[in-house]
């Protein structure tokens, strides 16, 4: 389309951006600053690569001991015991069998040390990739790797949180890269509202108003052509291709097969609908299993909990292989913080930042590689010690950005991860 | 000679390495039995406390018997196996070893005649076993998540299977069929904020007449996660199945770990949690405990001596604790 802006100015180029940024978001207004790489050609490049992130947040504090980094027969090991994976001498705990079978595409980091045992810190430790202070506030990894991932033009949303319940819509999470890139939130993995035609508007009528609106927009257009009518024009369109595509969300058109191997149960489905949104080329979804803040009863939590998330994970892995989406997804199993080596009266495990960890597996991924190491009973890292900085780099170096790039927000630049930090380059592929 | 709970004291108590699980006493009073978080077993010469370590296991023991002539005890671990260990040994080996069931062996029983034992574990699967050569005898199949607990009916007639979800199966044991269930619902929650199913049939008992079955473990579980819940046992009228009473013990939290009728006709449960451990004694006109006698420190697991006045408890603290029920020499 050969536009005729009434003022090509910068502002209004940017202003675009913003504008569809915000009616993608479904917010109605501009955004607060404006992202954009300071090198769009390498970004664009990443975009024709379609990358794609699936983080499974383990909400309360996965323990280590009972799932990456077991210590059988020691003081803290509990009374699980280990078994071989498919890896040659990576062993993980017996809550994990199917998963151990997956083992050659996946990676373990065994020494990470946030030394941070609260939720919510710890949370957006492992989330922000920085430490959260009161001065300043960051982008979530989801709305980072939509921003570096999607197309501008993309209609359907980058950054999806599936929930095990709860409501739905849009979170506040992109920080300064707008409400476009923050998370679209579908609690208990229903669809987003609003994406069928109301009942009275029959799709010949749709089809009218729309046809109507086109040829006022055409007219207009004709007399005057700015930024904001086009990214006013666009929004429309982009509603009607999310329309179009409403039936991404629908994880109802999933066979009964597949809700079988999967398991008839929340986690199940919420797995299938994100295997759905991997594979129509959303950027980044989150599934959170909770809930893993087990002071109480560690063992009997655990084996309830992984016994439901193992065989569901393997699945999902195993079919992202098969279909060849692993070698485009980034696969990540995180939590806030692990669990306490010892065992406490309860024979539950409390909070613990100092010596846990993460699972890894896909794009830019080595198969089959742990990285660091916990002494004997697991109490402290006692090789490659790593934290939130390094896995954040970590993360968006396997899908191929460019850590030590930076946002250019309203004319400044903010790095897209902590400097301080570099990726853990022996684990990427 | 009478015994009163008001003169229950701590009498013994020796320390281990680590902290403890299960105990049971010997039939014959000769020993105590332990296991601990460190996967062994531990056996406690009463008369001295010398110690002898047991180790085969490679999970944590759950449960404990003795066999009736008292030559073994049987452990059943998390690792799925039973292990015989010859009580007399200087150093005990294990004398047989099965492999049971799949996952954990949480609970174990043997019959009144001290012929069977019966095993139940996470595989949801009840066995009778031959206690002389340990061949299977039975499975009863009939529960769909974890068994937590077994207890024979005095008469040997029939077996008690309670699970997680609270479900008591009365079986009986010469055939392997169901006669009936008991509703223990009470004692399990499943806890939709958390995602879990917590509570179950912790322990079972049958009162030596027959007359009532106990069924000890939690309820009020706000916060299931946090330890924040209330031990409880329900006491069932055996013939009409209603519950007769809900012991509570007003102001504690924790679970009934172990339930046993005394001879003298108390209902005794041990428990554990956030305010620590003790021994509740209830009796059948009554919800509301008769005695409560605070332990050092939070118990896990109970039996009675033969001679019915020692009481074993099994500690955090590693310690193995006997309490007497006679008063306390001057």
């Amino acid at each position: 389309m050969d536009a005729r802006y009434a003022c090509r100015s910068q502002e209004h180029g940017i202003a675009r951006r913003q504008f569809l940024g915000s009616l993608a978001a479904g917010a109605g207004a501009f955004a607060g600053g404006m992202g954009m790489f300071s090198r769009p050609g390498f970004t664009a490049e990443l975009q024709k690569q379609q990358k794609r992130m699936l983080v499974f947040n383990m909400h309360g504090g996965l323990s280590q001991l009972e799932s990456w980094d077991p210590k059988p027969g020691t003081a803290t090991g509990g009374p699980f015991r280990a078994i071989p994976t498919s890896v040659p001498g990576i062993h993980i705990s017996e809550l994990l069998p199917y998963t151990a079978k997956q083992m050659h595409h996946l990676a373990i980091v065994r020494s990470i040390d946030t030394a941070e045992g609260d939720h919510g810190k710890g949370a957006y430790m492992m989330l922000h990739g920085r430490k959260q202070t009161p001065a300043s506030d960051f982008p979530t990894l989801g709305a980072v790797v939509a921003k570096a991932t999607c197309p501008e033009t993309a209609a359907l949303p980058g950054h999806i949180i599936v929930t095990p319940g709860g409501g739905g819509g849009r979170s506040n999470d992109a920080s300064y890269l707008g409400p476009k890139y923050a998370s679209l939130v579908l609690g208990g993995g229903t669809p987003p509202q609003n994406l069928a035609r109301p009942d009275g508007l029959s799709e010949a009528m749709d089809a009218s108003r729309n046809q109507f609106r086109k040829q006022l927009d055409d007219q207009f257009f004709a007399r005057r052509r700015t930024a904001r009518t086009e990214a006013y024009t666009f929004s429309y369109e982009q509603a009607q291709q999310l329309l179009a595509q409403r039936d991404v969300f629908d994880v109802t058109k999933e066979s009964e097969t597949d809700f079988e191997r999967y398991g008839k149960h929340d986690l199940g489905r919420q797995c299938l609908l994100a295997r759905r949104l991997i594979e129509n080329g959303i950027a980044f979804v989150q599934v959170t299993h909770s809930n893993y803040d087990t002071h109480n009863e560690n063992f009997n939590f655990h084996l309830e909990q992984l016994g439901e998330f193992d065989r569901t994970f393997a699945t999902l892995v195993g079919d992202l292989a098969d279909r060849g989406l692993l070698e485009h997804t980034l696969i990540v199993v995180l939590s806030e913080f692990g669990r306490t080596p010892g065992i406490n009266p309860y024979y539950g495990r409390d909070h613990w930042g100092t010596a846990w960890s993460v699972l890894m597996g896909g794009t830019g991924i080595q198969k089959g590689a742990v990285i660091g190491k916990t002494n004997d009973n697991g109490t402290e890292v006692v090789d490659r010690k790593v934290d939130h900085g390094h896995l954040f780099h970590t993360y968006l170096s396997a899908v191929g950005v460019d850590t030590t790039d930076t946002f250019q927000i309203d004319g400044r630049e903010q790095p897209i991860a902590d400097p301080a930090y570099q990726p853990i380059q022996e684990l990427l592929a | 000679m009478s015994l009163q709970p008001t003169d229950t004291h701590v009498a013994t108590q020796w320390a281990y390495d680590s902290p403890l699980i299960a105990c049971r006493f010997d039939p014959q009073g000769r020993f105590a039995f332990s296991s601990a978080e460190d996967q062994s077993l531990q056996r406690w010469s009463l008369a001295d406390g010398s110690k002898a370590v047991l180790k085969a296991h490679d999970s944590w023991v759950f449960a404990l018997v003795c066999t009736a002539d008292g030559t073994h005890v049987i452990s059943g671990g998390g690792d799925g196996r039973l292990i015989w260990w010859p009580v007399a040994d200087a150093a005990p080996q294990p004398a047989r070893t099965l492999p049971a069931h799949a996952g954990w062996i949480r609970c174990l029983a043997l019959s009144p005649d001290g012929q069977l034992l019966a095993s139940g574990g996470n595989d949801g699967v009840v066995r009778l076993w031959n206690v002389a050569d340990g061949s299977l005898v039975r499975e009863l199949r009939g529960h769909d998540t974890n068994i937590y607990s077994v207890t024979f009916h005095p008469q040997g007639i029939w077996l008690l299977s309670g699970d997680l979800r609270g479900k008591i199966v009365q079986w009986t044991v010469a055939t392997g069929e169901q006669v009936r269930t008991f509703d223990a619902k009470a004692l399990w929650s499943y806890n939709g904020g958390q995602g879990v199913d917590f509570g179950g049939v912790r322990s079972l008992a049958v009162s030596p007449d027959g007359k009532y079955l106990a069924a000890g473990g939690l309820n009020n579980a706000s916060n299931p996660l946090g330890a924040v819940h209330d031990p409880v046992v329900l006491r069932f009228d055996w013939e009409s199945q209603a519950v007769v009473h809900t012991h509570i013990a007003d102001g504690l939290k924790g679970s009934i770990w172990r339930v046993l009728f005394h001879p003298e006709g108390w209902l005794v449960g041990v428990s554990g949690g956030s305010s620590g451990g003790f021994l509740s004694f209830w009796n059948a006109d009554k919800p509301a405990e008769l005695h409560r006698f605070s332990l050092p420190n939070i118990a896990r697991d109970m039996d009675f001596h033969p001679d019915q006045q020692q009481i074993l408890t099994t500690h955090f603290d590693r310690h193995l604790r006997i309490s007497k029920l006679t008063p306390k020499p001057a």
